[in-house]
């Protein structure tokens, strides 16, 4: 693991012997004692996750606005100041380079938050389409480390623990401030289906960040985790439920892809011309006899492969084998009978729909 | 540090064979197994009266995050599997040498001399 980057909590991950493992080019904990434990922890009360080898490119300028409009697939020209949005950004044909979060400081000043396994290719893309717009494009990944806090109880025990207080901070919103010095932006956003915020801040602040939530009892959680919550709450993975070759309509997220604008977002004429008419399509599906549906495992109608599991897990918090699976039509119906081959065994089971567990966002305050 | 019993036979795939009569034994996994797959949420076991064959894939212990499969160590018809584990599969974080998975009748008792000690198992897993 000697040539894989850090992060600046990696001496305290290994302090709380957490499993590390190879994640995006970063030395990463997958898990510091139990995934379940930590899993729990996040749905019942407040987990943290190092989510710091996430990567940060900024868009400013005079023409800001309009290229993000431009490379996102969202309505980014409703946002206000202080406001986050999810979104893709796409391929000419509708593949999507990456998911992420669009933060607007101002008009002419845009952070896009992006995976870290994506972010060369993401930054170079951003500066490939800005030919024609006035702006400058800035690869920050270093200098933004990140903390999640996930939970019921996030909001209290970053109130305990720091001192800040969050209640007004309204859904996808974020602001700045101020601890012991440090610059802190922190918006109400995450990756768990709970509620939640997500803390940026240089390497000093954060560690001292972790020690000091660490002390307050918030679980220290790691990747393994952060798998099982967001399958869960079914947010997409890039690389299994999106990718260059997966559009947003494939994968089921028409509701972050704003086709009906007058914006002409790069790879839009492509997916109006998918349109409705998609030949497969992400689905949940549920086994009916106790087994574990697994990424990449085979989904079958009778004798006939109809697709496979992106994501799938005995599912924590809801008890039950479930997955999202790629199904070509027409098997995408809800309630088709389905076997998924489990270790050459064919499994039974049915397509549901993908909620799988009520999200628990805090929406009270809003933009 | 992981725990390991004397007197059993252990293999490269991290099964242990605990010989209970001159045919008979009780296959399990190894501490380290268990410490490696973390949280084991399922047990895939075949039924009583099933054969298995040394180091052909007999069934699978799973964590939330992956499958294993389980390696048989030895040949054997099997006479017995441990229905508890079905329901609680964690046991086997608890306890993986008391929580064996299948009793089998062995076909040959030479193959346990391709097994390791645990001496060797513990240098094997250093």
């Amino acid at each position: 693991m000697e040539n894989l980057k850090k992060t600046c909590l990696y001496d305290k991950h290994v302090e709380l012997n957490a499993k590390m493992e190879e994640f995006a080019g970063f030395s990463m904990p997958i898990v510091y004692d139990s995934i379940k434990n930590e899993h729990l922890a996040v749905r019942n009360a407040a987990g943290m996750f190092d989510v710091s080898h996430m990567g940060e490119i900024i868009v400013k300028g005079k023409d800001a606005l309009a290229y993000v409009e431009k490379i996102f697939t969202n309505k980014v020209s409703t946002l206000i100041d202080g406001q986050v949005i999810y979104g893709m950004m796409l391929y000419e044909n509708g593949g999507v380079v990456d998911d992420l979060l669009v933060y607007r400081l101002n008009s002419e000043y845009f952070l896009l938050v992006v995976n870290a396994s994506n972010v060369s290719k993401d930054y170079n893309w951003i500066v490939e389409n800005s030919n024609d717009y006035e702006v400058l494009i800035q690869n920050v990944s270093e200098d933004y480390q990140e903390i999640a806090v996930q939970g019921p109880e996030a909001e209290k025990k970053i109130l305990e623990a720091l001192n800040i207080n969050l209640q007004d901070l309204g859904f996808f919103m974020f602001a700045n401030y101020e601890y012991k010095n440090h610059h802190l932006l922190i918006s109400r956003t995450g990756y768990t289906g709970e509620d939640g915020f997500e803390i940026y801040a240089s390497e000093e602040a954060i560690r001292d960040i972790w020690d000091v939530l660490l002390k307050h009892e918030v679980t220290p959680c790691g990747l393994g985790a952060r798998d099982t919550l967001r399958f869960e709450a079914a947010l997409p993975l890039y690389g299994h439920e999106l990718s260059a070759d997966i559009t947003p309509l494939e994968a089921g997220f028409k509701f972050f892809v704003k086709l009906d604008s007058d914006i002409d977002f790069i790879g839009k004429n492509a997916l109006i011309a998918q349109g409705e008419d998609l030949s497969r399509r992400i689905v949940g599906i549920e086994l009916t006899e106790k087994s574990i549906p697994r990424e990449g495992y085979e989904v079958y109608h009778n004798d006939l492969l109809i697709g496979h599991i992106t994501t799938g897990y005995l599912s924590i918090s809801v008890e039950k084998p479930i997955a999202m699976a790629m199904i070509n039509r027409p098997y995408t119906k809800k309630n088709t009978e389905i076997f998924v081959k489990v270790r050459n065994k064919m499994i039974p089971g049915i397509v549901r729909d993908k909620k799988f567990l009520e999200k628990k966002y805090n929406k009270t305050k809003g933009a | 540090m992981s725990k390991l019993v004397e007197g059993l036979y252990y293999s490269k795939s991290h099964e242990w064979v605990k010989l209970l009569g001159d045919d008979v034994a009780l296959i399990g996994i190894t501490d380290f197994a268990q410490s490696e797959l973390g949280d084991v949420v399922f047990v895939d076991l075949p039924e009583a009266g099933d054969t298995i064959s040394q180091e052909e894939e007999f069934g699978a212990v799973e964590s939330v995050k992956a499958a294993s499969d389980l390696i048989a160590p030895v040949s054997g018809e099997i006479l017995e599997v441990n229905e508890e584990l079905v329901g609680e599969p964690e046991l086997l974080n608890k306890n993986p040498y008391d929580n064996w998975l299948l009793k089998v009748k062995l076909e040959n008792n030479d193959e346990l001399g391709s097994l390791l000690s645990s001496d060797q198992y513990a240098d094997f897993i250093k």
